[in-house]
């Protein structure tokens, strides 16, 4: 492993906290995944690559929304519940708002296909998003031989063979772990 | 009252097993919400999904759309709740008492064995979206696109998203 990001900061305020988490609930269009590790990581550099890796694969292997997940433990690392809530609240209260409004207008939206073009280049530039951070933290962690085979199992698992998440879950992460045991210095 | 109960009960249930995230359960949902309960009908529920996918925000707010659907602001509320608290209560407390033993050997060694199979599972779920997005050469052109700006620069990826949507739109004006 290599040592924690030296430019990762002091703890941030509740209202820095806030903000910080609105800003990812509301631009997180086609998932909040990409977008959360930029403003957490590179943005307000709240943590580190690693740090953030290893907060985002705790809640992955958890049940609930993992991005939502990793906002509470982040929230509590801070400020403890309240910050958990502020996070929370943070991420949910705009896009729950905007929901509706979507919610009122999408009829009109969806006829028009100019509107639904726009809104297939969006959806294709997120799936590029999505697999753009995974290399990006790929190789900021610089993994060794044995955390780059387990990358390839659980790629090949979920998006090649089409596993269901769960399972591919189950079986990797428990094996991951014990070859990280066995082979880890 | 009835239904907010049931809508509780329901997303209360599907919160613990949702491992891999909201998405991941959007079956499970379907079939509770369509099939078991009769709440919506089919294409209802795929309006729905699409919504919550167009939206901004968390996957998760699919749940919080069938409560609106189902039952008003307070459908909304208690479905939203009911899915989001007990996995928070849940992570809250996996997360203390992970952190509390930070420096211990099995801590580090589970955060280090979960990080490869968390960056895979998230390329995975790229590929996916990749392919469920793919319409043709401007679609893959945008995508790689998108990758190549993630990986080179620290920007917002909005901009990523608004370049995709503006050449989704012109490609098909001048088609």
């Amino acid at each position: 492993m290599t040592p924690p990001d030296a430019t990762a900061q002091a703890r941030p305020s509740l209202g820095a906290l806030f903000l910080g988490f609105a800003k990812i609930g509301l631009m997180g269009f086609g998932g909040v995944a990409p977008v959360a590790r930029h403003v957490i990581v590179e943005d307000r550099r709240w943590l580190s690559e690693q740090e953030y890796a290893a907060l985002l694969s705790v809640g992955q292997v958890l049940p609930g929304p993992n991005v939502v997940n990793t906002s509470l433990m982040i929230g509590d690392r801070f400020h403890g519940l309240l910050g958990a809530a502020t996070a929370l609240t943070g991420i949910m209260a705009m896009p729950l708002v905007l929901l509706i409004v979507f919610a009122t207008l999408y009829g009109t939206v969806a006829e028009n296909p100019i509107a639904r073009a726009a809104m297939a280049g969006a959806a294709a530039a997120s799936a590029g998003l999505v697999i753009g951070m995974a290399i990006k933290m790929a190789r900021k962690l610089k993994p060794g031989v044995v955390a780059l085979v387990f990358i390839g199992l659980a790629f090949v698992a979920a998006g090649v063979l089409r596993l269901p998440l769960v399972e591919a879950i189950i079986v990797l992460a428990p094996l991951s772990i014990l070859a990280a045991w066995k082979f880890g210095k | 009252m009835m239904v907010l109960i049931q809508l509780a009960i329901t997303f209360t249930a599907i919160s613990l097993v949702a491992i891999g995230g909201a998405n991941a359960v959007v079956p499970e949902i379907h079939r509770r919400v369509v099939d078991v309960f009769g709440w919506m009908t089919d294409s209802t529920f795929a309006t729905v999904f699409a919504l919550s996918q167009v939206a901004p925000g968390p996957n998760v707010l699919i749940v919080s759309l069938v409560g609106w659907q189902v039952a008003g602001l307070a459908g909304l509320a208690v479905a939203t709740l009911a899915m989001l608290l007990p996995s928070g209560v849940l992570a809250l407390t996996v997360s203390r008492v992970l952190a509390r033993h930070e420096n211990s050997r099995a801590v580090k060694i589970i955060k280090v064995g979960l990080v490869p199979v968390t960056i895979g599972l998230i390329a995975a779920s790229g590929l996916v979206m990749a392919r469920a997005s793919y319409t043709g050469v401007a679609a893959m052109a945008i995508t790689a696109g998108a990758v190549v700006f993630t990986v080179m620069t620290e920007r917002n990826p909005l901009w990523a998203l608004a370049g995709g949507a503006v050449i989704g739109a012109l490609v098909s004006y001048f088609t």
